[in-house]
Parts: structure tokens; C-alpha cells; sequence
């Protein structure tokens, strides 16, 4: 089968952009895409876009040119823009196109996001009585973890202040400014026990990646990154899931991030030992603890001395969310994974200016989680 | 003046509660597999049966995890008061059933600690401009009623 190889990123800057339509940001960042790639939009033969707030995304066409190619619009949840890149990634090596792109863009209201709970085929009085809240499952998983395996409020509070810090070198993220540990801790909390300056925010960006066949590679760029895996999986009978008025009693079964990553390793063949930069899905700090347990990178309760130290700092041994993850970018939902594959890329090719981990990275990791219980991971590399 | 409850949704839980009949979540079970479901659903999850059959859910269960509600949710869909009232979520454990989402009572994370026993109850979450309250389930720590 033919590799699919990364040739092109662009990055509209996430945060707040009044006036600015999703799909004005969305040709933004495809054409700074096509640019770092060397390739005009005529070229392009097929592409997977993603949005949860515009009801057609491939209207898009419309600014960059009407070529008459296959665009698709893709909706996962927060693994939208995983999606976008995987089906982006198998067109070339199923051998359908030799050039794509996946594009990701969304602008959301200020807020957490509300909908009607029928949506995700959950009963009206579940939204009525105050529950349909993704904020809940976040807060009553880490909730749950921290009494299951040692982890501390000051390593909540660790994890969003590296993400802050990190953020302050990125031009393009949305909350710059530093935050300390105290300053963290002493913010409300909104869901026991995660506090205001623990969550991200829904706000508005988008971002594009451009993919070719790894052998034509070569006419574009020097510096190719690999597509080495992309996987997906949804939630299983009898896992914790977000919005989930009941599941099981039983043997605990594992999210979809354990098994989308380890489906992933084995597709790369690269094992969690191998990674020198991670994009962990940090809707809110406890999520980024459990979910470097979650794709194979410690061990539950590891996280507490991992971070303490600083490993997951830029100049630790496993830097996480070097670009300031979600906590510092927010989330628009179609974009966030390819914000994270931007990252990556930028880290590979050692162009990530003041955010730039030391010494030669090779393997770069994503990972997506959100509902109704879907996990997307791609593992990328020299 | 008597003031009128009635529940957030019918085949929620058993309403009115009785002496005979006391307050009790609505399940259904796969007639076919067995699985437990909540809310009561006619689609089982694990074998695909569309057949099912009532069942009430035990009463107690131990507090498995939870969190609290410090901000007034997006309305709709929630239609509490509009003065928001803080409270508390968790998952209880209900012995070889279900682990269930549900309101607990009070507000506060200093009385609740995961594994505390937790028993059923009911909570008007909301009044109508008609004063009419209206109630949905909710659990609250054992260890409050007979202490």
C-alpha cells in the first residue's frame, strides 16, 4: 500500500475573530496549507472537511476554487479532525488520489456548548434536570482517578499552568498569558474538581493539512512527515463515557482512547516508548493526566511525579500540548486535531521557534477524545 | 394552598410514591439478554433485541464518583430557575445492576465521599409560573438520615 506523507500545514489563529465567517478562517488556513506545501488548490484531486457549526463545510469551494473535486464533509464529534486526516490519509494509500487535504474549521459561541439532549438520543428531561453536561463526565472521571491513583489538585493545577506557559510562545493561540499553579488554584471551581482555568473553551479557527503519496514527496518538500498510523474507535459496552445517564456494573472496560492507541501502535509499529512529542486531547487538565495513561505513555499514577518534574514540559523527556493543547487554544471542534498535526509537524521539522523541544525528534503523537465516546490517535513521523 | 408536584417525565421512576408502591427508578431488561437499561429503553445495546421487559432498580447503592454544578447550564435545555441554585451529580453503584447518573442532594463536595452509602429520594428541581414543583430523582448520603 502506498504511504501518505504530510507535505503542507496552515493554521488560522484560534480564539475570538468577530465579522469573520468559519469558512473565510477555513480558506485562510488552506492557503497558507497549499503555500507551505508548493501546490495551487487546482491541484488538490480530493479532500475531507470538517465542522460542527457550518452545516456545509465543502461550501468552501466557493473561495478557494470550484474544480469540481470530491469534497467531503466529515463530523466526529471531537474527533472530527482526526477523521478528516485519516480518510485523507487512506485516499492515498488506497491509491484513490496523490494529492489531498483535509481542513477542519468551526466558530462556536461563547459558552459551554448546549443542544438538545435528543441529539445524542438521550431523553429530554437529562438537559430539563441539568445533566446533559460534558463538564460533569470531565470533572467525575478525574474525580474518580484522583481517588483511584494519588493524583493531587496541584497537579490539575501543574497541568494548566505548563499549557498556559506553552500557549505564551504561540502566536496563534488564543490565552497567552501565564498562569501559575496558585493563581490556577485559585480560580472558582465549576466542577468539583476542576476550576475555571482547568477547562478550555469552545471559540472559533481553523486549519488545514495537505497530504501526497510518499513518493512524490520529493517535488514538494525536504522535510516530509510521515503518516504512520490513524485510528479510530468508538465507546464499548460497559466503558465510562461522557453523557451517559447509566452503564454496567462489571469488570471496568476501557475508553476508546486505550483502544484506538493501541491499535495505532500496531499499525505504525511504534510503540509508546518511541514518542518524543504528544498532542493529548486537555479538554480540561484531568483529562490530559488520564489520557497519558490512556495511550500507553505511564502508568496510571505515574502522572503525579511526571509532572512534578516537568517531563511534559517543552524541555522535559515527553513534551504534551507544546503548542498550549486546548486549555490554551480553545476548541473549535472541526479544527482541533489538525491544530495538533500542525504542532506535530512544526516539532518534526524543528520549525517550532520558541516552543521547540531540544534535540532531534522523530515520532509525534495526537490524540482526540470526545462524545458520544470516540477517540481518534495518529502517529507521525520523520 | 396545596402545592402540586409532578414528575420531570413519565416511566422515569414510580410516581406518586406509595407505602405500597415506594419510589423506585424504571429499567427495562433485555428479554433476550438480560441487559439492564436506564432509562428504560426498547433497544438492548448488547444483543440488538428489541424485546423488553419492566424492571425496578434497587433503591440503595454506594457512591461511586461525583461533581458539582457551580454555573447556571446553557437553558435550554436546562429549565431550572433562572436564580441558579448550585448542586451536586454522581454515578451510584447499585449492586449488580447499573451505575446511575443522578442528582444528589445538597450542593456542597465536603459531604460526599466515593463509596459512601446512598439511598433513593426525590428532589423538586424547578418550580412552573403555575407553582407547580417539579421533581425528578435524585440521591442523598445515608449517613444524613440517621445521624
Amino acid at each position: 500500500m502506498t504511504e501518505a506523507v504530510i507535505i503542507g500545514v496552515g493554521l488560522h489563529p484560534f480564539g475570538r475573530f468577530p465579522g469573520k465567517p468559519a469558512l473565510d478562517m477555513g480558506a485562510d488556513a488552506v492557503r497558507l496549507a497549499l503555500a507551505d506545501a508548493g501546490v495551487g488548490w487546482p491541484r488538490i484531486q480530493g479532500g475531507y472537511i470538517g465542522s460542527y457549526e457550518v452545516a456545509n463545510p465543502d461550501a468552501i469551494v466557493g473561495r478557494l476554487g470550484l474544480t469540481g473535486i470530491p469534497l467531503r464533509g466529515v463530523f466526529n464529534g471531537c474527533a472530527t479532525a482526526g477523521t478528516a486526516v485519516a480518510l485523507a490519509a487512506r485516499a492515498i494509500e488506497t491509491g484513490e488520489h496523490d494529492l489531498t487535504i483535509a481542513i477542519g474549521l468551526d466558530k462556536h459561541p461563547r459558552g459551554a456548548f448546549a443542544a438538545d439532549p435528543s441529539v445524542a438520543g438521550i431523553p429530554s428531561w437529562y438537559g430539563q434536570t441539568g445533566m446533559f453536561l460534558t463538564t460533569h463526565f470531565f470533572g467525575m472521571k478525574i474525580n474518580r482517578y484522583m481517588h483511584d491513583h494519588g493524583i493531587s489538585h496541584e497537579t490539575l493545577a501543574r497541568v494548566a499552568s505548563k499549557n498556559f506557559h506553552n500557549a505564551a510562545r504561540n502566536d496563534k493561540a488564543w490565552r497567552r498569558t501565564p498562569l501559575s499553579v496558585e493563581e490556577i488554584l485559585a480560580s472558582p471551581v465549576l466542577n468539583h474538581p476542576l476550576r475555571q482555568f482547568m477547562y478550555c473553551g469552545p471559540n472559533e479557527g481553523a486549519a488545514a493539512v495537505v497530504l501526497c503519496r510518499a513518493d512524490q514527496a520529493h517535488k514538494y518538500t525536504s522535510t516530509p512527515v510521515r503518516v504512520r498510523a490513524t485510528a479510530l474507535r468508538s465507546r464499548k459496552l460497559g466503558a465510562f463515557e461522557v453523557q451517559s445517564p447509566s452503564f454496567p456494573v462489571g469488570e471496568p472496560v476501557e475508553s476508546p482512547t486505550v483502544d484506538a492507541s493501541r491499535a495505532a501502535y500496531e499499525l505504525a509499529g511504534i510503540g509508546p516508548e518511541d514518542v518524543d512529542v504528544a498532542q493529548l486531547q486537555d479538554t480540561d487538565a484531568g483529562s490530559e493526566i488520564i489520557h497519558m495513561a490512556e495511550n500507553g505513555l505511564c502508568k496510571d499514577g505515574e502522572q503525579e511525579r511526571l509532572i512534578a518534574e516537568g517531563v511534559t514540559g517543552i524541555g522535559g523527556r515527553l513534551p504534551v500540548n507544546t503548542d498550549g493543547g486546548l486549555l490554551g487554544n480553545g476548541e473549535p471542534i472541526g479544527a482541533s486535531g489538525l491544530r495538533q498535526i500542525h504542532e506535530i509537524v512544526l516539532q518534526l521539522r524543528r520549525t517550532a521557534g520558541a516552543r521547540q523541544i531540544a534535540g532531534t525528534p522523530r515520532v509525534g503523537y495526537t490524540h482526540l477524545y470526545g462524545a458520544p465516546g470516540v477517540s481518534a490517535v495518529t502517529i507521525l513521523s520523520t | 394552598m396545596t402545592t402540586t408536584r409532578e414528575p420531570v417525565a413519565q416511566g422515569l421512576f414510580t410516581w406518586p410514591p406509595t407505602g405500597s408502591a415506594p419510589l423506585r427508578l424504571i429499567a427495562s431488561e433485555c428479554a433476550d439478554c438480560g441487559l439492564l437499561s436506564f432509562p428504560a429503553a426498547t433497544d438492548c445495546v448488547r444483543c440488538a433485541s428489541t424485546a423488553s421487559k419492566e424492571r425496578l432498580l434497587a433503591d440503595r447503592g454506594t457512591l461511586w464518583t461525583y461533581t458539582t454544578q457551580g454555573f447556571r447550564p446553557p437553558s435550554p435545555p436546562y429549565d431550572g430557575p433562572e436564580a441558579f441554585e448550585p448542586y451536586a451529580v454522581g454515578y451510584v453503584e447499585l449492586p449488580g445492576e447499573l451505575l446511575v447518573e443522578a442528582r444528589l442532594t445538597g450542593s456542597g463536595p465536603e459531604r460526599l465521599r466515593i463509596g459512601q452509602e446512598m439511598r433513593l429520594t426525590c428532589v423538586p428541581y424547578t418550580v412552573r409560573d403555575d407553582g407547580t414543583e417539579v421533581v425528578t430523582f435524585a440521591f442523598a448520603p445515608v449517613e444524613e438520615e440517621t445521624s
